[in-house]
Order: structure tokens, then sequence, then C-alpha cells
């Protein structure tokens, strides 16, 4: 593979690149008032970077001496994570001038956040991986204090930016042991050298720990969650609905790609890591979240918990386990989005609210926001028929189908107990009084992407194939091998 | 009819009704206004197709019929199927009957959110119907599980004082039980390899997982039927409930916990359900007797009658679990019947409530004088909720009786005192607050049944009575799908039991 100069599959990171840096020079030219401007050039962007994403040729392709690699699986994951990152984009245009904070790096930030997990999802090597993590990683530590005057902003920021400092720090200790151990950072190098082994070294078996304990803190799943909570209610609204809505995507996606290809033949043990990590995130999820106060840290602890359910996927693996992982996560993604446009819509009197008592009475003051939340609400916690059923349905089906019967009915006992917390907003919003109404006012693009959120949500029960396909689709890749997908009991 | 999908129909034109309540533009007054014609208007096509249904069921057939079957989930194997036997067409009827009664009795008892109310009755009139209709295992917990969304909303957002805590109670209480099933489905899905009813109805599974899947399944039907000890959501939801929450939810989704023991415990399995019979007997005469007394000694009418349906809930399971002849067409029938008489008494105890605001009995009494009309329809309802003959009542109790009688004495004679109790509560019910001494200027100058009202109740009248004095018309319908019902459950026994069995039912 070390033969052509292939910059073809790198085509929309190129572009992304391209549009962050030429977007800071309009911005430096212009000031600070550009930032209206650099965030829907930004969001145009990224539609472009779609779709040059979807002008490529899907099948499996590798490029800079096979660092990068472009299959149906990045392909896909990079598709719903600019989705993502477009609708956050769009969400928070108009939060960060009413917040003041009207500066042109914040989309550009982004786009570079973006850029870095794009590339996570086409790593092919331990190098990659990281060099992607980390240009994601420092972005979002910048977005985590943007509001600079505010002290929970600069406090948020500098929580994640000492942890995540440490995840990485975790996680490179262990590539460097993986490296010892296997003589090689390319991911194709080490898969070969550990399906041979026969008695495995202790000290792979601690790289691979340190490895996952990396990947579990971006993802924020437990043990290595006690970041979210803080993060989530410190930063930015806006800040917080795009670490909610896009680094779990990339880290997924990288954390998938790494178990399924370098690390399949180490599936005994990382199961068990996962299982363990995938219960506990369930339990904290379910369980911490009874007791807050502030929206953003509920949302912060339910991410937790949905991480979890995710999880129980890939302990699952197989075809069917990962796929219902690709969808859950287009499903929580979506969502999410949705959910968030309604929170950075919540202010008095110019001023942000982020209580969840501040939504008492929503239901009479702004009817459309309280039953777009009631649907989310519910779908999140998985309630049928909406979209949310179904994610948990098929994540539970490929357990059971695998014989992780404790783990699913553990998962369906904890998601009884986070319905609570999200049946606590719905009863905020319809069965309490007004006490002090919301400003009503939402812009076009919130109301837009909540539309379309909402016709997702509802409408999937409807016609749910062409998502489950695209979702098997994607991780085609890892299972060239076998037999394509769940295609029985007809 | 080949070939017109009129279950679809049945179950998915109220939805085209709430489409239409969400364009209703206008000021609140003809909002409201509009919202209620429009709703009672699209709750007529369901009827008038469930009539069509009922005049086109093949009443000597057991099959399934008026089937459709389309993809939906169907690379998983998850299909979208749709079709009725006998057992379930008059669920569907029940359902869709009820619905414009309940739309009816709530125009003039809710005066805010209108729209919403309706909304969520329509919504709810899709679930429920979806519910009894569907032939595969996932879309029976999708319509079945669904049924919580508009529920809670009503009650709590139209309920009483206490309607936060109803609320959650009944949300948390049925959700857990629902999701237990949910991974018997899954089990059952990862066994067989097919979520269609009908197989797996036909082909039982291995004797060993049939203990744990039918407590799965077990745990939500209970919670939903409800069974004691879990019935207590059931009186709290009732009394905050507005009037038509409880109507539906005493006629409908209460019924939802014996149809999903018909059509999974019972055929699917029927070792296990074999034993754990004796289980489900001391459940249900605790039940019949236990909630009785505790019905005596209420002051709420609506928690009266919350307790007297669990009581009655107690011969369904009773009947279900003798699984015999009798047995499961008594139940099935006493389903239909409480369906109507309950569901009719909490539209009686609405009637007052709208008058004088509060449900506490002794707050009326001698309201014969001046309303009696209302006394008159009031006794229907009540002799049919003790079970006199002549009314539905009588038919349900009888024949779960008998049945029980066949399978075991001593608990036919326990729950033979139950209809004693039943009598002793609904009397002193009815005493208290139609005759009584006079007490309450207030309660003496309520005027008599409005025309609405009247013709609420009357419909709901007839069929009491009409079905009391023909019950055949249901139960011959009914007959074949339970002959093959039981026939399953018998085939399903290990083969030294069955033989047994087979000479008890010869002796017969």
């Amino acid at each position: 593979m070390m033969d052509d100069f292939n910059l073809i599959p790198l085509v929309p990171e190129i572009f992304i690149a391209f549009v962050a840096m030429g977007l800071l020079i309009v911005g430096v030219f212009h000031g600070n008032s550009s930032a209206r401007v650099v965030s829907w050039a930004s969001v145009l962007g990224c539609v472009i970077a779609i779709i040059l994403l979807l002008g490529l040729s899907w099948s499996p392709q590798t490029a800079l001496n096979n660092f990068f690699v472009f299959d149906k699986f990045s392909g896909f994951m990079k598709l719903i994570l600019l989705i993502g990152v477009i609708s956050s984009l769009a969400l928070s245009v108009r939060y960060i001038i009413q917040e003041g904070m009207e500066r042109f790096e914040y989309p550009v930030l982004i786009l570079f956040a973006s850029l870095g997990m794009m590339f996570m999802l086409s790593a092919n090597n331990f190098l990659a991986l990281y060099m992607g993590l980390e240009l994601q990683s420092l972005s979002l530590y910048v977005l985590a204090a943007f509001h600079r005057h505010s002290r929970k902003a600069a406090e948020a920021g500098i929580k994640y930016f000492l942890l995540g400092a440490l995840s990485s720090g975790m996680l490179l200790f262990g590539i460097s042991l993986i490296y010892g151990f296997t003589g090689s950072i390319d991911f194709d190098v080490v898969g070969s050298a550990l399906t041979g082994l026969e008695a495995l070294p202790l000290g792979l078996i601690i790289g691979l720990v340190f490895v996952l304990a990396g990947l579990v803190f971006k993802i924020s799943a437990a043990p290595f969650h006690m970041w979210t909570p803080d993060v989530y209610q410190g930063a930015p609204t806006s800040t917080t609905a795009f670490f909610a809505i896009a680094p779990k995507v990339a880290a997924m996606g990288l954390l998938i790609r790494l178990l399924m290809e370098p690390f399949g033949a180490l599936s005994e043990q990382w199961v068990q890591i996962l299982y363990f990590v995938s219960v506990l995130s369930m339990v904290v999820g379910s369980f911490a979240a009874i007791v807050q106060e502030d929206i953003k840290r509920l949302l912060a602890y339910s991410s937790i918990g949905n991480m979890g359910y995710a999880l129980i996927g890939l302990v699952a693996g197989g075809p069917q386990g990962v796929s219902a992982v690709v969808l859950y996560l287009l499903i929580y993604m979506i969502s999410t989005a949705g959910v968030f446009a309604v929170v950075l819509s919540m202010r008095r009197q110019g001023l942000s609210a982020t209580k969840i008592s501040d939504l008492s009475g929503l239901s009479k003051t702004a009817p459309g926001l309280a039953y777009a939340m009631f649907i989310l609400m519910f779908s999140i916690s998985g309630i049928p028929p909406l979209a949310g059923f179904f994610g948990k349905l098929l994540i539970f089906n490929a357990a059971v189908a695998e014989g992780y019967y404790v783990l699913a009915t553990f998962g369906l006992l904890t998601s009884v107990v986070a319905a609570f917390y999200y049946l606590r907003i719905v009863k905020v919003m319809f069965f309490d009084d007004v006490q002090d109404p919301l400003d009503a006012e939402v812009p076009f693009a919130r109301r837009f992407i909540l539309a379309v959120v909402l016709c997702f949500v509802i409408g999937f029960v409807f016609k749910p194939m062409p998502f489950i396909h695209m979702a098997d689709n994607a991780v085609s890749p890892f299972f060239a091998g076998q037999v394509v997908v769940t295609e029985q009991a007809e | 009819m080949e070939g017109f999908p009129l279950l679809s129909v049945i179950a998915f034109s109220p939805l085209a009704g709430v489409l239409a309540l969400l364009m209703i533009r206008g000021a609140p007054e003809v909002v409201a206004l509009n919202s209620k014609r429009v709703a009672l208007f699209t709750s007529l096509f369901p009827l008038i197709g469930g009539i069509f249904m009922y005049l086109f069921f093949d009443g000597q057939s057991a099959d399934f019929q008026f089937v459709e079957d389309s993809g939906w989930l169907k690379a998983l194997g998850f299909r979208y199927q749709m079709g009725v036997d006998g057992i379930s067409m008059f669920f569907v009827l029940l359902s869709v009957f009820l619905t414009p009664i309940c739309i009816l009795s709530a125009w003039e008892a809710i005066q805010t959110r209108v729209r919403e109310y309706m909304v969520a009755f329509l919504i709810l009139e899709t679930l429920m119907v979806g519910t009894f209709c569907a032939l595969d295992t996932v879309l029976f917990y999708v319509f079945f599980e669904g049924v919580l969304l508009p529920m809670f909303l009503i009650i709590g957002v139209w309920g009483g004082p206490r309607r936060v805590y109803a609320s959650y109670k009944f949300f948390l209480y049925t959700l857990l039980g629902s999701v237990l099933m949910l991974v018997g489905m899954l089990v059952l899905y990862a066994q067989t390899g097919t979520t269609d009813i009908r197989v797996l109805m036909e082909n039982p599974v291995a004797s060993h997982l049939q203990y744990w899947l039918w407590l799965a399944f077990f745990a939500s039907f209970a919670v939903k039927m409800p069974m004691w000890p879990v019935h207590t959501w059931l009186p709290d939801a009732h009394v905050e409930a507005p009037t038509a929450g409880s109507v539906i939810l005493a006629g409908v989704l209460l019924k939802m916990g014996g149809y999903g023991f018909l059509r999974f415990s019972l055929p699917m399995f029927p070792e296990a359900s074999a034993y754990f019979t004796d289980f489900v007997f001391v459940l249900s005469v605790i039940a019949i007797i236990y909630t009785s007394l505790v019905a005596l000694v209420q002051e709420d009418m609506k928690k009266l009658i919350a307790y007297s349906s669990v009581a009655h809930m107690g011969f369904v399971t009773l009947g279900i679990f003798t699984a015999t002849m009798q047995g499961v067409q008594g139940a099935i029938f006493q389903m239909l019947s409480h369906g109507l008489i309950s569901g009719a008494l909490f539209l009686c105890v609405g009637v007052v409530y709208d008058r004088l605001h509060t449900r506490e009995m002794a707050r009326y009494g001698g309201i014969v004088k001046n309303m009696p009309r209302y006394a008159t329809v009031f006794m229907i309802f009540m002799l049919g909720s003790v079970g006199l003959p002549g009314t539905s009542g009588f038919v349900g109790e009888f024949l779960v009786l008998l049945g029980t009688f066949q399978v075991h004495t001593v608990y036919a004679a326990l729950a033979a005192t139950g209809v004693v109790l039943g009598a002793a509560y609904m009397l002193m019910l009815y005493r208290r607050v139609v005759f009584g001494p006079p007490a309450h200027n207030d309660a003496l100058a309520m005027p008599d049944l409005s025309l609405r009202e009247f013709w609420i109740l009357a419909p709901l009248v007839v069929l009491v009575l009409w079905l009391g004095v023909f019950p055949n018309q249901v139960n011959n319908k009914i007959a074949p799908s339970v002959e093959r019902l039981i026939s399953l459950y018998q085939t399903g026994q290990p083969v030294d039991v069955r033989a047994v069995d087979n000479e008890g039912q010869l002796a017969n």
C-alpha cells in the first residue's frame, strides 16, 4: 500500500481544513462582527464537505502510507458527524450573540474540532489516532472555556483540560506498550500480530486497558465520567450542545474500529472491560441523574447512561451488535440535537436559564417547545413508538441474541429508573404551574432543526428499514468475511 | 373485504383526526369546540369500521381474520402483522365503542387544553386497537407500551389534586413490568427466530425456558391487569384521572393484561402456565376477597369502583388459568362486561362529580328524588356489577365459577364469597349515594341527567342488558378461538400430564 500518493479519500478533510483557515483569515480582517457570517459560512462548508464525501467512492481505500483509511464505516460515521456539526453550529449562532461571545473563533474552533474527529474516524494507525484525538481535544478545551468572563466556563475548561490531558497520557502510555509488544503502530500490523498470539503477555493487556481507559474517557462512560457533569454545566450551552452531539460519534466510531480491527483478536479481554464499563455507566447515568437540578447536568448524566446502552451493543458484538451501536448513535445524536434546540431556547429576560424548574408550566407559555421536549424525552427514555425505542430494541436484541440475558435485563431495568427523571422534566413542563415564564422566542434555525428532528423521531416507526440498512452497510467492512447481517428469520 | 386493510383503517383512522386537530386555528373557544367536534366525528370512523368487522367476521372459524402482513422491520424478522380472532375482535369492538363515549363525556368536564385532550384520546384509540390486532410480538409491544404516553398525560394534566403522584406511579409500575416482558420477547425471538404470534402459538418453546419467559410476561400482564399485590397503582390512577380517563383505563387498558395472558401465556408457555396455575389461583382469590373487603370501607366512590375492578379482574385471571372452555369463555365475557359496566359506573360517578365536584359518598344521599332517571340508570349498572342474572355481569362470573369448580372446588367456593361481598359494597354504594337520608341541600338541588349524559349512558344500558339476555351472541363467536386455545394448551402439556387431562376432559 506504500505505492501512490493518493489524496482523494482526504478531500473532505482537506476542504474543511481550508475552510477553517480561510474563515480564520476572514475573521482576522473583519473582526468579531463577522461571527455570524463566519458561522453560516462554516455551515455551508460542512454542507459542501458532505457533498464531497458522498461523491467519493466508498470502497475501502487507504492513503498516506496506510495512515488513513476510508471505507463505508468511516464514510457513514463522518456523514452523521457532519450532520451533527451542522446542527450544533446552526443551533448556536443566536446563542453566542445573545451571550456576548460573538467571536469569529467560535465556529472556526468547531471546524477544527470536526476536522480532528474526521481524522479519528479514518485513523488506521495509532499515531493518526492520537493526532486526530488531540486536534479535537485541544479545540474542545478552548470551546469549553470560551465564555472568558464566566468563572464556571473557565472552571469547566480547566477541568476538562486537566482530566483530558490525563486521559491522553493514559492513551499514549497504552499505545507505547502495545507498540512495545507488537512492534508496530499500524492497525493492520498490530491486528495480525495479535491474531497469532498463543499466550497474551501481561504488558499487552495493560496496554489494552490503558488505551480503552483513554477512549472511555472521551465517550464519557463511567468510571471515567467525572468531568462530564461539570463540563456540561459550566461550558456555554452552545458548546455543551456540540459536546453532546459530535465527539460522542467520533470517539465511539474510533472505539468501534479499534476493537474490531487491531484488537479484534483480543475480544475476550475487552468484552469483560466493556461489560463492566457499560453496567457502571448505566447505573451512574440513571441513579445520579435523579437528584440533578440543572438540566445541563441532567443531560450529562443522561449521556453517560446512553453511552452505557451503546456499549451493550459492542459487548454483544457481531454485525448485529455493532450495527445496533451505529444506529443507536445516530438516533441519540439526532434526539440530542433536538433537546439542545429546546435548552438553548430557555432564556428569561435575556439571560440563559438552565434550571429544570425554569421549565415549569412551559406547556402553557410555549406549547410547541413543551410538546417537542415531551416527545424527545420519551424518545430518549425508550418508549415506543418513538425512535429511541428502536435504538434500544436493536441493542437489546443483539445482546439477547448473543446470550447476554443478564446485561439486557439490567439495561432495561436501569432504563426504567432513567425514565423517572425524564418524566420529571415532562412533569415540570406539563403538570406544574407557571412560575416565571421563559421568553418564548425561538429563532428560525432552531425551529427548523426541531421540526426535522421531530419528524425523524416520530416518523421512524413507519419507515425504519432504510436507517437499519444504512447502519448494516456501515459496519459491513468489519465483517467482510461473514454472511451479511441479519437476513435471517424470513 | 378481501385485500382491504380493514384493521389498519380502524387502527389508524384516528391519526387522521389528530392531524386535522393540529390544524385547527382560531380563538380558544372556537378551537375547543371544533376540536371536540372533529374528535367525535373521527372516532366514529373506527366505530363504523368495527361494526363492519363484526358483520364480516366468520364466527365459525378459529383462524385469524382480516390478516395484513407487510415488511416494517423485516430484515430483523419483525413484521407488521395485524389480524383478529374471536377473542381479540371483541376487545377491538370494546375500544372503538368506548372512545366516542369518552369523548362525549368530556364535552363539558374538560375546559382546559381541549385540543390536546382530544389528541391524546385519539392516539390512545390507535394504540389500543393496535394492541389487540397485532400479530407480531414486537409490534404488540410497540402498541402496548405506547399507551403509557397519552395515558400519562391524561392523568397528569387533567387529573385531580394528587395527579402527579398517580401518573408517576401508573407509568413506572407499568413500565417496569413491560421491560421484563420485552426481555422475554427478545429471548423468545432469539430462541425461535420468529416474532410471529401465530407461529409462536403453535410451537411452544423448550420447557426449561418456559418458566422464565412465563414469569417475564407475567410481570407485565399482572401489573396491567392488575393483580394483587401489584394493583396499588390502580386506585390512585382511577381516583386522580378525569372521568373519561377512568373509563378508558377500566374499560380497555386493564383488559390488555387479560388479553396478554390469553394470547401469550397460555398458548406459548402451556407447561409453565399449568405449573403456575395454583400460584395464579391464590393471587386471584386473594384479590377477589381482599380487595372486596377494602372496597367495603371506601369513602370515595371512584376508589370503591377501582377496588371492585381489581376484584372483578381476579375472576378473570381465575377463569383464564382454569384452561377450561367455560372458564376461559367466562373470563373473556367478564372482561367485556366489566369494560362496559365499570366504564359506565365511572361515567355515573362523573355525572354527579360534575355537579358537586366531590366523590365522597357522604356528601350525597337521597338524590333519587331529584334525579330519578339517573337513579334508574345507575341501578342497572350497579346490579350489573353485582352480577344479577339478566345483566352481562352475571354471565361472566357464572361461567368463571363453573369453570373453576371443575378444576378446584375450594378456589371456586372462595371466589364465590367474592360475589357476595361484591353485592355488599355495591349495594352500600348505591344506598348511600342514591337513597339514604337527604342530608345536603346542594346534592338535592342537582338536576337530572342532561340529554347528552342520557345518550352517553343509553347505549351502555342497552348493551349490558342485551349481553345479559343473549350472551351467546358473543360466546358463539368466541368459542372456536377458545377451543383452539385450549387444545393448544392441552397439546403443550408434557405427555403424562396430558393423558390425565384428556381423561378429565372426556369425563366432562
